[in-house]
């Protein structure tokens, strides 16, 4: 399929608007388009958005045998695939320029900074290394293909467990991920792929150009870097002159990307480890938007049923407790009568008294029947009692 | 036999309707009929007729327009040209006589010089490869391939031909822009109220819009396209914002 042609006004008003540093997007000279990364259900499957851009990349290992001239090395393959459906102009089977100017630019990038231990993979030397696999696909192609798949492809090694493998004498053992963790592969550094795009002959400069902007532009310089600014590929395209010290000022502004784009994915990174620690969701549909119209997702609710017992009598013995508080006013009803008759007991005397005591136990019971107006009575007792002794004496 | 169809039809007006769907059959009408024309039932896109059956051929919404016409309104991008609509095409290439245009649809359309407002043979029109035009398919079936041209029936461009200098070009769904074409369509009238500009909208989902500066221009290609998935508070709040000067 042909792909929509660009027409003349398009292209005249693209460059007045970067004539007057704008974008048609809003963004600045320098800014980057919105990157999100997640990462599959399996270790090692990651998909990377640059804007509207998709990379989706995946690692995978086997054990081979190791080429004759490095016996001690592991093996690192890169594959890059333009998918028809990423844009009309892609066709399936067709080696284009773009599709080996990209594999090979990824390659140069990650292979030749030897950011992968490649030693570490070996299991016996001249008999069986790891040949590590990647294959990154082109999604949706909306401009700068080579930065996303560059992150894609990095974040993807980083994400990448491969199984444990145990070797005594001459036996070797590859164990599975439920026997063994898997391991982690030893990264040394993250390069990055940072483009730029230049026009009208090099006098203006941008940062990530998206599809309309490639269309336009008259050269592009492709920076590989890691975060130790430590430059690792450098290639120029499209036919234009530029001075070194436009080479320099944009090394110097690929360096301050770079650090930002490794710290965003150390960033996703960590969260994806502390997801799958606690035991939480996580893959490809966990990162889809919720409440989309194109989207369409919904958990299913559990009905917890094992605890409808407990609850029950969890509510019966509320109920009897409550009963229970209802007993004690008479308690304290039949406290108060005890303390009467303990009055009673503490008056012993004669036996001449003890008949004017039996009249007095008969007033002292209507004194706790009655009210406070017998008390008074009471204490009119212990008058008459104090002028019987006068007269005894 | 009329009433009851139309009611029956009627009753499903607003639904979602999805393809296969059945949306009645009908028996052939008695020699005695009074009104013949009653009995007649247009179906627009999306509606398809199957012996005695129409069915739906397109998963949307139904609608209705008096007095006998139905069709489905549904959301897609990708445009397949229809007599008599216009759109705006890029000129591709140029062989003899005829202009290739490309109007996004699986077929490139032609447009003859003659086809211009006083083109004759001595007087030909300034068309140059990448141009934008505006015009008019007269033949779009699925037998051939379409063609376009920039003139009306008595002869006359009303408003149609080679434009777009200094303007920019975009492309929005078909569902937006059925919405800008409306008649009394007040997203239309709420971005003219923000800055003066100029508008051409093609049936293909191409949009050109030219303002007074770079700026404005870019302000309202990205104020159409996020409008699409917009209620009219959501545009009337963001409108408010841009005019503030917030974004």
């Amino acid at each position: 399929m042909r792909d929509t042609p660009l027409s003349n006004c398009e292209r005249l008003f693209l460059l007045k608007a970067i004539k007057e540093k704008k974008r048609l997007d809003g963004r600045q000279t320098y800014d980057y388009r919105n990157i999100k990364i997640s990462f599959g259900t399996d270790y090692g499957c990651c998909v990377v958005e640059l804007g509207k851009t998709r990379v989706l990349s995946q690692v995978s290992c086997e054990l081979v045998p190791p080429k004759d001239s490095r016996p001690t090395e592991g093996i690192v393959f890169f594959n890059l695939e333009l998918s028809p459906m990423a844009s009309p102009a892609f066709e399936p089977n067709r080696q284009s320029e773009l599709l080996v100017t990209l594999n090979r630019q990824l390659e140069r990038c990650l292979r030749n900074s030897k950011c992968i231990d490649t030693e570490s993979l070996c299991v016996v030397s001249g008999e069986k290394v790891w040949q590590i696999r990647v294959d990154v696909h082109v999604l949706n192609h909306d401009g700068n293909l080579m930065d996303a798949a560059s992150i894609a492809a990095i974040s993807a090694l980083s994400h990448f467990r491969r199984p444990d493998v145990a070797i005594q004498g001459r036996d070797v053992t590859v164990f599975g991920p439920e026997e063994r963790d898997p391991i982690p592969l030893s990264i040394y550094h993250m390069p990055i792929c940072v483009s730029f795009a230049f026009f009208l002959q090099g006098s203006f400069l941008l940062v990530d150009p998206c599809e309309r902007e490639e269309r336009v532009k008259d050269g592009l310089l492709v920076i590989a870097m890691n975060k130790h600014r430590e430059i690792c590929s450098i290639q120029s395209s499209g036919g234009i002159m530029l001075l070194k010290e436009q080479v320099l000022r944009c090394s110097k502004i690929a360096s301050v990307k770079v650090s930002e784009i490794t710290e965003l994915i150390n960033k996703a990174l960590e969260n994806d480890k502390k997801v799958r620690k606690e035991g939480g969701k996580f893959g490809f549909a966990e990162s889809m938007p919720k409440e989309r119209i194109t989207t369409l997702k919904r958990d299913e609710a559990p009905v917890e049923m094992t605890d409808v017992k407990e609850t029950a009598d969890d509510i019966v013995q509320r109920t009897e407790t409550t009963t229970e508080t209802v007993p004690s006013p008479i308690l304290v009803a039949t406290g108060t009568a005890q303390i009467g008759e303990g009055i009673v007991n503490s008056w012993g005397l004669d036996e001449d008294e003890d008949d004017e005591l039996q009249t007095e136990d008969r007033k002292t019971d209507e004194v706790v029947v009655i009210t406070d107006s017998e008390e008074e009575e009471v204490v009119i007792l212990n008058d008459q009692k104090s002028k019987k002794t006068s007269k005894q004496k | 036999m009329d009433s009851s169809v139309h009611t029956s039809l009627l009753e499903r007006i607003g639904d979602v309707v999805l393809p296969g769907d059945l949306l009645f059959s009908f028996s052939p009408p008695e020699a005695g009929d009074a009104n013949p024309k009653a009995d007649r039932l247009i179906c627009g896109p999306g509606l398809r007729r199957s012996g005695a059956e129409i069915r739906v051929c397109r998963a949307g919404v139904l609608k209705h327009k008096q007095p006998n016409m139905y069709w489905v309104n549904c959301q897609q991008r990708r445009y397949v040209p229809a007599k008599g609509e216009s759109v705006i095409g890029i000129v591709t290439a140029k062989s003899g006589d005829v202009f290739k245009v490309d109007v996004g649809g699986s077929e490139q359309a032609s447009l003859s010089y003659l086809a211009f407002e006083g083109a004759t043979k001595r007087n030909r029109p300034n068309v140059q490869v990448g141009d934008l035009v505006f015009g008019q398919f007269t033949i779009a079936n699925k037998d051939m391939e379409p063609e376009l041209v920039c003139i009306d029936s008595c002869g006359r461009a009303n408003g149609m031909g080679v434009f777009g200098g200094d303007g920019l070009l975009f492309k929005v769904s078909l569902g937006l822009v059925r919405r800008l074409l409306a008649p009394q369509s007040d997203l239309v009238s709420d971005l003219e109220k923000m800055f003066p500009c100029e508008m051409v909208v093609g049936m293909n989902g191409r949009v050109w819009v030219k303002a007074r500066t770079v700026q404005h221009t870019l302000i309202l290609s990205n104020l159409l396209e996020a409008c699409e998935n917009m209620s009219t508070a959501q545009r009337h709040t963001l409108f408010r914002r841009v005019a503030d000067g917030g974004i």
